[in-house]
């Protein structure tokens, strides 16, 4: 039996286990972490993935189980929600934050459902170097050093930054 | 806070469980996941229907990835290792949904062995029972062969994936969903991609029209029903790929018009020995593919590290 007081103490542990690629950030903040709650005595740590192809899920996943056992919880398991699909609109305010001031642009909002309409010009985003805070930023490429990232350039201090891509 | 990630080798040298040395630790990429068979779908052809768009991703991500380290620039070389690897995750959801729908679809593997069931189906399966289409076998040949076809799979994927959103099984409904967030990606980089290279300069123009033709030649078989999807669209759990022609013809027509390519008229690659892609009748370029692919796995087929 997980007491009350218990599980929200557990929450509060998963909530600091933070993303193995981008540390400044929990997992809470990220999105990822979905659901804290007991099931027959044991602890359920629901998360979901940011990409399909994710390679930090085995990570968070160990991460959170290794945390939540050095807290005293050695009755843990961690589960994968598909659906909802993660969104970049689920990284919070203090995450949105944290990224900014780690050198990553953090994402506008995510586009709505329904049909993906084909669009053959480039990219617009209000996106401001994180560095410099200039609006004169140039992308270079859709994709970057993890799935979830494009690569800008500042047209104003010329550095290379990563931005969290609309999801 | 403690910093879980101190170094990268403390994965390697604690002291955790023995990890199946072609996958990670994360044995089953549904666990936790609700895998009931939903009311009316058959296991066999749910399993079957997902080993199709399983081998589809996973084909063409091991194809895909072959640029890394070999692209024109190194944006374009992380873009389409990107894809890949978009794809290789949706092939593990898939084959992992396949196995669960229907575990006598796995390969049976020696006793004790530490291989997942993703696993087995993506490296322990001969030729004849990959069920992917034939369109993503061929080698990438230059830049422009490979956005052309990047650009034809992933418009007609992206189709089929915003359909198979509403499937009555839960599971491939929440891939898809997800993959439609991916796959729109794909789409907007061959895009783009397709318009720079048709109005670049005249040898790029020259090797996309030379390029266009070779994809095209298995363009039909994307929309070529099985009876296997016929079945899973008639159950509710696929998408008869039938429909989709229309959807998938109006989008490419608009990308030729903006950059000004005319649509080839090829003849389409006939059946071998009857069969295409879905009946497991794959070309050449595929047991080349499988013969990288899996000759390390089937060298240790309980590797462990």
């Amino acid at each position: 039996m997980v007491t009350t007081t218990a599980l929200a103490d557990a929450r509060s542990v998963a909530a600091q286990v933070t993303d193995p690629e981008m540390p400044m950030l929990t997992l809470e903040d990220l999105g990822v972490l979905r659901d804290v709650a007991e099931d027959d005595g044991r602890v359920v740590v629901t998360i979901t993935p940011t990409y399909s192809g994710c390679p930090a899920m085995a990570t968070m996943r160990d991460d959170l189980q290794h945390r939540l056992l050095d807290a005293g919880y050695d009755d843990v398991q961690v589960r994968v929600s598909l659906s909802p699909a993660w969104s970049s609109d689920w990284i919070t305010d203090r995450g949105r934050r944290a990224l900014a001031e780690h050198g990553i642009s953090p994402p506008g909002a995510a586009p709505a459902g329904g049909p993906v309409v084909l669009d053959l010009l480039p990219t617009r985003r209000a996106v401001r170097c994180p560095r410099c805070g200039a609006d004169g930023v140039r992308l270079v490429s859709e994709f970057g050093a993890t799935a979830c990232k494009a690569v800008y350039t500042c047209g104003a201090c010329l550095e290379t930054f990563d931005h969290v891509k609309e999801i | 806070m403690t910093d879980d990630h101190d170094s990268v080798y403390d994965g390697l040298l604690g002291e955790d469980d023995s990890h199946w040395a072609f996958g990670t630790s994360f044995e089953d990429p549904l666990a936790g996941v609700d895998t009931t068979i939903p009311d009316g779908a058959d296991p066999a052809t749910l399993a079957t229907y997902c080993l199709m768009l399983g081998d589809d991703a996973l084909v063409y991500s091991h194809r895909l990835s072959q640029w890394a380290s070999n692209a024109p620039d190194l944006e374009d070389d992380i873009a389409l290792a990107n894809t890949a690897l978009d794809l290789l995750g949706q092939a593990r959801l898939l084959l992992a949904r396949a196995a669960a729908a229907d575990p006598s679809a796995v390969p049976a593997m020696p006793e004790g062995s530490p291989v997942p069931a993703e696993d087995s189906l993506a490296f322990f399966r001969d030729e004849p029972a990959f069920r992917n289409l034939r369109f993503v076998e061929p080698e990438n040949g230059d830049f422009a062969v490979t956005i052309a076809r990047l650009l034809v799979f992933s418009t007609y994927r992206l189709a089929l994936l915003e359909r198979l959103a509403s499937s009555s099984d839960p599971v491939l409904s929440a891939i898809a969903a997800k993959g439609v967030k991916e796959v729109a990606y794909h789409r907007t980089y061959a895009g783009r991609w397709f318009v720079t290279l048709a109005q670049g300069t005249p040898e790029s123009r020259r090797r996309l029209e030379a390029a266009l033709p070779l994809v095209w030649r298995h363009h039909d078989e994307l929309f070529a029903t099985h009876p296997v999807e016929a079945d899973a669209a008639a159950q509710g759990v696929g998408v008869d790929p039938a429909g989709l022609a229309g959807e998938v013809g109006a989008v490419l027509d608009q990308v030729l018009a903006t950059a000004g390519v005319e649509r080839p008229e090829v003849p389409s690659a006939g059946p071998v020995a009857g069969g295409r892609g879905r009946d497991g009748r794959h070309t050449e370029h595929l047991s080349r593919l499988l013969a990288e692919m899996q000759s390390v796995a089937r060298a240790h087929p309980r590797g462990q590290w």
